[in-house]
């Protein structure tokens, strides 16, 4: 059954599109708003889920999402009333759903009994006409979970006992007599029961004899009406389930007894006088027509057709809500959009070469070819955006996946939270959604595991016992912004810092500004919680949320409010394809430096320099100590030193570091092309580009450079030498 | 030529799926998304054989096989219900409307196959 495991991708990710939908349906039925378009889009959802589970065998999922379909059929029948219980039964319901789903396709274990409490409140509901009190059922109940799935196995039947049966058949001929009577509909239902005479026909010869007492006149005569009852008898081998399988859909509109004879064993087939001998039988149309069953007709597969149907997707959702047309869309394998991407990629590089060869032509002679030049600059750029935009996908996706969490942590933490949603149709590439998701976990689970206090505590300092958390996304220039807010105590200070000296990070009498004291908690090894709570607190966490942001092009900080609540911002790159990037001059070569990581730049004349004992020097940007690192010295070339100018950069390990560079050339828009699928990895380089002039450049990691050339162990923030004593560095002259 | 069928399902995995089998089994396959595409696919294609689902937006399983029944060129045309329904009361409507017959997902494509051959009057081997 290889072909089923093809559409099990697609399922899942149909899956998740539905599951989306339920979620979305179910927080208007949460909020209130629903309408019946709402029940039904969630009906809809369910069932569409249960269907494709059936397909592939998820038999937990088709018994669960069954009990769930039937308590939305209810409720869109109003044959139970909505309540508080019933929407949170919904949602948790849905939960248990999207855990089933991921269960089946990461293939684990002990789906069965997954969601049994639910199950069984579920279940109840059904029973009772109600939506029990959460936890009421599941545990005073354990009986009801068992009595719930049993619907369940029905659609399995189907399939199973076909195969085992036909090996016992042997291969011994055996009358067969089969009485066959015919309701009226038959016909109607398209059965002709010529054909089905034809295709027993083909497992050996057929004698029919005929009851057509029935028959009305011919003014009665209905044509779509069967009037005739028959009595078929045949020698033949084929096994019991081969001939019922003949009469498989006939059956339901017809009375078929079949008398099937033991087969006897070793004497020729004697056959039995009662059958054997029918009365002078009345020749059936069927032998005659069926004597020479026409040949299989060779078929041939069309793959255009396949192809073409595949091609085109309405979404029927949108359409029945709506009641309008809905877009068409078209489900493409993101490797071939890559591969688009990567063309553009190669085009958008091609076009810069060009521009800069022209660049020497003169605008007098060339006019016309300047033009074009011009024009497919344009015209790149415009193809670039359209690419991307493909790739680009609403945060809606991974925002509402926010919701179960933060219901969830409720749960478990005793509190109340409501989570509200803003700028959820904003679109990022969806290598950036993917990676989006756990950060945005990591960050939500701390605002309320730490940021919000607990509702009594609220009341007494005057806000509203329900803690809100707001998560955000908008678009600032070329980068997608997020925020997560919320209205909780804000982040302690005091408290922060007195730990991060407690751990070490600090010496005992640093001088931090607010901001740094805050950022504090993004450091590895950081954690204010006393005790390890199963939220949070496991001191891993916000250090690799930052680590991760930083991977992918973005930055991440926080600011708090004491007694108001906490900001968490992270800004990522729109795309990882291009990013913007300063072109940086050091002895020959070129680089690029991500504009991300620049904080400033600027000449070395205007600072001091100075040289630590450890031989690092520093540089005085307006009383702050900043490490600095000769880009010559690290990447192997020799700095021409005429106009040597400094970088600061924000890094992970090392805060803020000074890049010592030949010349800023200008930024530009880069296409980031992998080392590591075309040469191998190399520290300290994050990729390659080709600039204008066909020349490779490589991309810096800025973080890496940091690591190899300031040692591994240091603290962020910047600014603050090992031993926090600056009478201890040296001056010297800039070099 | 290969015989037609008209698959009709609002999940497009189980399109696909439907489409996957029958077409391995060599049959030409139009897909239709709900009840008011499956008549008007039925209306174009003109298919030896239809398998459609039940609960769908728009119109339902049972109102196609009425709708189908009621056209000159649907009288003879075998339909399918295939579906994860098992609701006795269900299936009486789909019989009232003229269903040819009734399956239940989860299918397994070989008993697929030998059904939808049976009623297509297609031979293998």
């Amino acid at each position: 059954m290889d072909e089923l495991e093809e559409f099990r991708t697609i399922f899942f990710q149909e899956c998740n599109e539905l599951l989306g939908s339920l979620e979305e349906a179910l927080s208007e039925v949460e909020n209130g708003t629903a309408e019946s378009d709402h029940i039904h889009a969630a009906f809809r959802a369910i069932h569409s889920i249960k269907g494709g589970a059936g397909a592939f065998g998820f038999d937990g999922m088709v018994s669960f999402c069954h009990t769930f379909e039937s308590v939305l059929d209810k409720l869109r029948n109003n044959q139970i009333p909505m309540s508080g219980n019933l929407i949170r039964l919904m949602l948790r319901s849905k939960d248990i759903v999207a855990d089933l789903v991921e269960g089946a396709q990461t293939g684990a274990s002990g789906l069965e009994n997954m969601g049994s409490d639910i199950l069984a409140e579920l279940q109840a509901t059904l029973d009772t006409g109600e939506a029990p009190e959460p936890g009421s059922v599941g545990a005073k109940a354990p009986a009801a979970p068992k009595a719930a799935a049993a619907p369940a196995p029905a659609p399995v039947q189907e399939a199973a006992p076909a195969e085992e049966e036909l090996l016992d058949e042997g291969p011994v001929e055996r009358e067969v007599v089969i009485h066959f009577h015919p309701e009226a509909d038959l016909i109607r239902a398209a059965i002709d029961p010529l054909k089905l005479f034809r295709d027993l026909q083909a497992f050996g010869g057929v004698s029919a004899e005929v009851t057509k007492e029935a028959i009305p006149n011919f003014e009665d005569f209905q044509p779509s009406q069967c009037y005739c009852e028959w009595k078929l008898s045949m020698w033949t081998s084929a096994s019991q389930e081969d001939i019922e399988d003949i009469f498989f859909f006939a059956k339901e509109y017809a009375s078929i007894k079949y008398e099937f004879a033991e087969p006897e064993p070793v004497e020729a087939p004697a056959p039995k006088p009662a059958a054997a001998a029918p009365a002078p039988a009345v020749a059936a149309p069927a032998p005659a027509a069926v004597a020479a069953p026409a040949p299989a007709e060779k078929i041939e597969t069309t793959n255009n057709a396949i192809a073409a149907a595949k091609a085109e997707k309405p979404d029927p959702e949108a359409n029945a809500a709506k009641g309008q047309k809905a877009p068409i869309t078209l489900r493409v394998d993101l490797v071939r959009i890559d591969r688009l991407v990567n063309m553009v990629g190669e085009t958008v590089i091609t076009q810069s070469v060009l521009a800069q060869q022209a660049t020497a032509l003169s605008p007098e002679h060339h006019s016309a070819l300047l033009h074009a030049i011009e024009a497919l600059s344009r015209q790149t750029r415009e193809l670039q955006e359209s690419v991307m935009s493909i790739r680009a996908q609403p945060v809606k996706n991974v925002f509402q996946r926010m919701n179960r969490l933060v219901r969830e942590l409720n749960l478990s933490l005793g509190k109340d939270v409501k989570l509200v949603l803003h700028g959820e149709h904003t679109e990022v590439d969806t290598t950036v959604i993917e990676e989006l998701s756990d950060p945005l976990v990591h960050m939500i689970r701390n605002s309320m595991d730490h940021g919000i206090e607990m509702p009594d505590e609220r009341t007494a300092a005057g806000k509203p016992s329900e803690g809100t958390i707001k998560l955000s996304a908008d678009h600032r220039s070329s980068r997608i912004v997020i925020t997560i807010t919320d209205d909780g105590r804000g982040i302690n200070r005091e408290r922060v810092l007195q730990k991060a000296i407690e751990k070490g990070l600090f010496p005992a009498d640093v001088k931090l500004t607010p901001e740094e004291i805050e950022n504090i908690i993004f450091m590895p090894g950081f954690s204010t919680a006393d005790a390890i709570s199963s939220v949070s607190g496991r001191g891993v966490g916000m250090d690799v949320v930052r680590r991760n942001i930083q991977a992918l092009g973005g930055r991440v900080f926080i600011t708090s409010n004491p007694g108001k609540g906490t900001v968490f911002t992270m800004t990522l790159p729109l795309t990882l394809a291009v990013l913007d990037g300063m072109v940086i001059k050091v002895g020959t070569e070129n680089f690029i430096i991500p504009i991300t990581s620049i904080i400033e730049a600027s000449r070395t004349e205007s600072h001091e320099i100075s040289v630590m004992p450890n031989g690092t020097r520093v540089i005085n940007v307006r009383g702050n100590y900043i490490r600095m690192i000769n880009l010559g010295n690290a990447l192997g070339e020799e700095l021409v030193g005429e106009k040597t100018q400094v970088l600061i950069v924000e890094t992970e390990a090392h805060g803020q570091v000074g890049l010592l560079v030949d010349d800023l050339i200008g930024q530009q828009q880069i296409v980031i092309k992998s080392l590591e699928t075309n040469y191998r990895r190399v520290d300290g380089i994050s990729g390659a580009t080709i600039l204008g002039d066909g020349k490779v450049a490589l991309i810096l990691d800025v973080d890496a450079l940091a690591v190899t050339n300031l040692g591994s162990n240091s603290y962020h923030g910047g600014g603050f030498p090992e031993d926090g004593d600056a009478g201890e560095i040296e001056n010297s002259e800039a070099a | 030529m290969a015989k037609k069928i008209l698959a009709i399902d609002d999940m497009k995995t189980l399109r696909d799926l439907l489409g996957k089998v029958l077409r391995n089994a060599g049959y030409e396959v139009v897909e239709a998304v709900d009840g008011v595409d499956g008549l008007k696919k039925f209306d174009q294609s003109k298919p030896d054989l239809v398998i459609s689902d039940l609960n769908m937006p728009n119109m339902d399983g049972i109102g196609f096989v009425a709708g189908a029944r009621e056209r000159e060129n649907g009288k003879s045309v075998p339909i399918l219900i295939l579906t994860t329904e098992t609701n006795e009361a269900l299936k009486q409507r789909a019989k009232q409307a003229g269903a040819t017959g009734w399956l239940t997902k989860p299918f397994n494509p070989q008993r697929l196959t030998k059904l939808v051959d049976q009623l297509t009057g297609v031979r293998r081997g």
